[in-house]
């Protein structure tokens, strides 16, 4: 082991003049020496902190020892041990906030690239032939998995391994859920999310396309027609909009609608695809989280001239990941803090032909403990744009819900369920993902889906808890 | 892939398929409608249920070739298979014992108002339908129509066929004549849905219309379908697509349908070119 400090490996990038204007990756990936060399700065901790901030527990120093010692199907092996959607993960998690936040280099230098040889040990394997791990003998059980996104996909890989039979139920004609609609090209290859559901698919889990739930079938009547247990991993899929005038002109989208057409329905290729979508001169997007910051660089690359992001807040309170924020600054995008909408303006037409917004000021803290942006009277200005896209965030569909008694929603429309193992007030149903929390992370939800996996195998084999439902309070008593 | 078992030519540009999707077709009710893509880069459209069969398993779907997709779909036949086919999508139509009913279908509408007719009549009122048409090449299913109603009005824009009358003229009549109509399904262009409603306004009698705005997931996920309803925003595919025609806001419905006209207008003009025989079909 070398002594002398070996900084962290940078990742290579397109430069912002180039990427701005292609849907091409972004971050490029670590070379095979930036790999070996950036896997030396782990310190192979005895106890090691990061396992323990990662949501699905990858066994991190683990794999990335069998990465520097160049055994490359090991470190592929050990990652997927844990981790069903690692080339995804590498890519997407916020490794900042949680595994490198713990590393122990990071109280003195810049943690180890954890995201990073996870993408390149996860891009080894894709590149050299998947294997199938080992499954448990098959119990007997069927399970029925509501939603092909990051938590169902991770609860249905993880329940083929333990053996039970699983048929996932996925609305869109594309398994992935917000991976393939809601994460743009550059920042998630659309190869990448479809090796890995290919990879689920392997492990024995049955795919239904276009089978929306609430419709062509009730979750009762899954249970009905012999499904041992009900997974509910529908995400948080319902836009939100301001309630302002002028909403509707043409010309305002949703976030999850311009990205939809972008993404999904590969728009940004019309002709060749058939899916139309607009993109103005001057585009303003409303929102600073990692979807206003998609939206954005979407726009840009679409062919917008100018594009702002309209924020409410200051810098401090930008829900959006650090990286992502300041992709979107690196590539041009114009940032308004402290500035909220109050009308969009339309022309003769029906067309966005400005935004009204009001300059705002920071007061107390809210519930959310950031503190509220207070609006300034006498401050409106219109901006100049000929486009609005709304990324204010996203509820979980009710579509769900439709003929499903039993199930408790909280007055956010997400649906109770028990933290630690998933299950809902409905016996034999189990949720995790954003229908649980409201709109989060894919790797939380990947966690959730985990988590409910280990739940719903032992429920199953009729080991663990098998009272169903415990009211919290119950639970400190005991 | 859900087959495709049969196919009629109801007019030069109106083609009916029936789909293989037991299902869909097993929870299918009148009202209702389904997203398609016809092949795999396709775009994800809307298409209200003309009809559905639980025992053959089978969706009966009506369209006029307007568009790219459209003219595609209209390319297929028995032993094609479409790439998506997802629904049932939407509210149903609220089916009672109203007493007497006026359906009302314009063009390609006379397909999703045929199941809601039927239902009607099966559910006891007595069924009165206008069915209209620009011209007599554009009308279709006048007899199942007429097995449904108790009455019914044919009318076409020119004359050429039936009464030289827009679906309104025999409409207001009704209204006038003191038939005591309880509610009124209109389905059809946009022009036409808002000006029955128009006309049936002053007469104060409830009128269903079927929006068909655009859309792309039909699950509420994306807002492109979004309307204007008594002052509310409401989502098509999921809170619709029938809709108060007195509530709706008739003139963002029709600006938010026009949104794309320059691409389709392009894609139109590029299937053309990529296949000359699809224009050789045409009129």
């Amino acid at each position: 082991m070398p002594k002398e400090r070996i900084p962290r490996q940078e990742m290579p990038r397109q430069a912002p003049e180039e990427r701005r204007r292609n849907f091409e990756e972004v971050a490029l990936g670590y070379t095979l020496e930036q790999a070996l060399t950036e896997a030396q700065r782990c310190l192979q901790c005895k106890k090691p902190q990061c396992v323990e901030g990662c949501p699905v527990q990858v066994r991190i120093p683990e794999f990335i020892g069998a990465l520097r010692d160049k055994e490359f199907r090991r470190a592929a092996d050990l990652l997927k041990d844990k981790n069903n959607l690692p080339a995804i993960c590498g890519r997407v998690c916020p490794q900042e906030t949680q595994c490198e936040a713990r590393c122990v280099l990071a109280r003195k230098e810049e943690p180890v690239a954890i995201g990073r040889l996870e993408r390149f040990v996860a891009d080894w394997e894709r590149q050299n032939g998947v294997r199938v791990p080992p499954k448990a003998p098959p119990s007997g059980k069927r399970v029925a998995v509501i939603g092909a996104g990051p938590a169902g996909l991770t609860c249905a890989g993880d329940l083929a391994r333990y053996g039970h039979g699983v048929t996932v139920f996925e609305a869109l004609h594309a398994p992935g859920g917000v991976l393939m609609y809601g994460i743009p090209e550059f920042r998630l290859p659309k190869d990448v999310v479809e090796a890995e559901v290919e990879y689920v698919r392997s492990l024995g889990v049955e795919l239904r396309l276009n089978w929306v739930i609430g419709k062509i079938k009730s979750v009762h009547e899954l249970l009905e027609e012999g499904f041992d247990a009900v997974f509910l991993g529908t995400g948080a899929g319902l836009p939100m909009f301001m309630g302002i005038p002028g909403e509707n002109l043409s010309g305002v989208y949703s976030a999850n609608e311009f990205l939809t057409r972008n993404n999904l329905m590969k728009a940004y290729l019309f002709p060749e695809y058939d899916t139309p979508i607009k993109v103005g001169r001057k585009v303003a997007v409303v929102g600073a989280g990692n979807v206003a910051m998609d939206a954005s660089r979407t726009a840009l690359r679409l062919g917008a001239e100018e594009v702002h992001i309209v924020y409410r807040r200051s810098r401090a309170e930008v829900p959006a990941r650090k990286e992502e924020f300041e992709n979107a600054e690196e590539e041009g995008v114009i940032v308004h803090f402290l500035t909220n909408p109050v009308e969009v303006l339309g022309n003769e037409k029906g067309w966005v032909r400005g935004l009204r917004c009001q300059r705002q000021e920071l007061g107390e803290p809210d519930a959310s403990g950031r503190r509220r942006p207070v609006p300034i009277p006498g401050s409106e200005f219109d901006m100049d744009v000929d486009m609005v896209i709304m990324a204010l965030g996203t509820r979980p569909n009710p579509m769900v819900f439709t003929q499903s008694a039993g199930l408790e929603r909280t007055r956010h429309g997400t649906v109770v369920a028990d933290e630690n193992t998933g299950r809902t007030k409905l016996e034999r149903v189990w949720a995790g993902g954003d229908i649980v929390t409201g709109a989060a992370t894919v790797i939380s939800a990947m966690g959730a889906g985990k988590r409910a996996a280990a739940d719903i195998d032992a429920y199953l084999r009729g080991e663990g808890n098998q009272v169903w439902w415990v009211e919290p309070a119950a639970t400190a008593a005991s | 892939m859900y087959p495709i078992v049969a196919r009629q030519d109801l007019a030069p540009v109106t083609k009916l398929l029936v789909i293989e999707a037991p299902e869909v077709a097993c929870k299918a009710q009148p009202g209702q409608f389904v997203i398609i893509i016809v092949e795999e880069h396709g775009e994800r459209i809307p298409l209200t249920i003309a009809d559905y069969d639980r025992r053959a398993g089978t969706v009966t779907l009506i369209f006029q070739e307007v568009g790219k997709t459209t003219r595609l779909l209209g390319t297929k036949k028995p032993g094609d298979e479409l790439f998506a086919f997802t629904g049932p999508l939407g509210l149903p139509t609220e089916i009672e014992n109203y007493g007497t009913v006026l359906c009302i279908g314009g063009g390609v509408g006379i397909a999703p108002v045929f199941p809601i007719a039927r239902a009607l009549k099966e559910a006891g009122n007595r069924v009165i339908s206008i069915i209209g048409a620009r011209t007599k090449d554009l009308l279709f299913w006048e007899d199942r129509m007429r097995g449904v109603s108790d009455e019914l009005v044919v009318t076409t824009d020119d004359g050429s066929y039936g009464r030289k009358a827009l679906v309104t003229v025999p409409e207001k009549e009704i209204l006038e004549s003191g038939e005591p109509v309880k509610r009124i399904w209109a389905i059809g262009p946009a022009i036409m849905m808002k000006f029955v409603s128009l006309t049936s306004r002053p007469f104060e009698v409830k009128t269903i219309v079927s929006l068909n705005s655009i859309m792309v997931d039909g699950t509420g996920m994306c807002g492109a379908c979004r309307v204007e309803v008594g002052g509310k925003t409401r989502f098509v595919c999921v809170d619709g697509p029938e809709f108060d025609g007195h509530e709706v806001n008739w003139d963002l419905l029709m600006e938010r349908q026009r949104i794309y006209l320059d691409e389709e207008k392009r894609a139109l003009a590029r299937f053309e070119e990529m296949c000359p025989s699809c224009r050789g079909e045409q009129h």
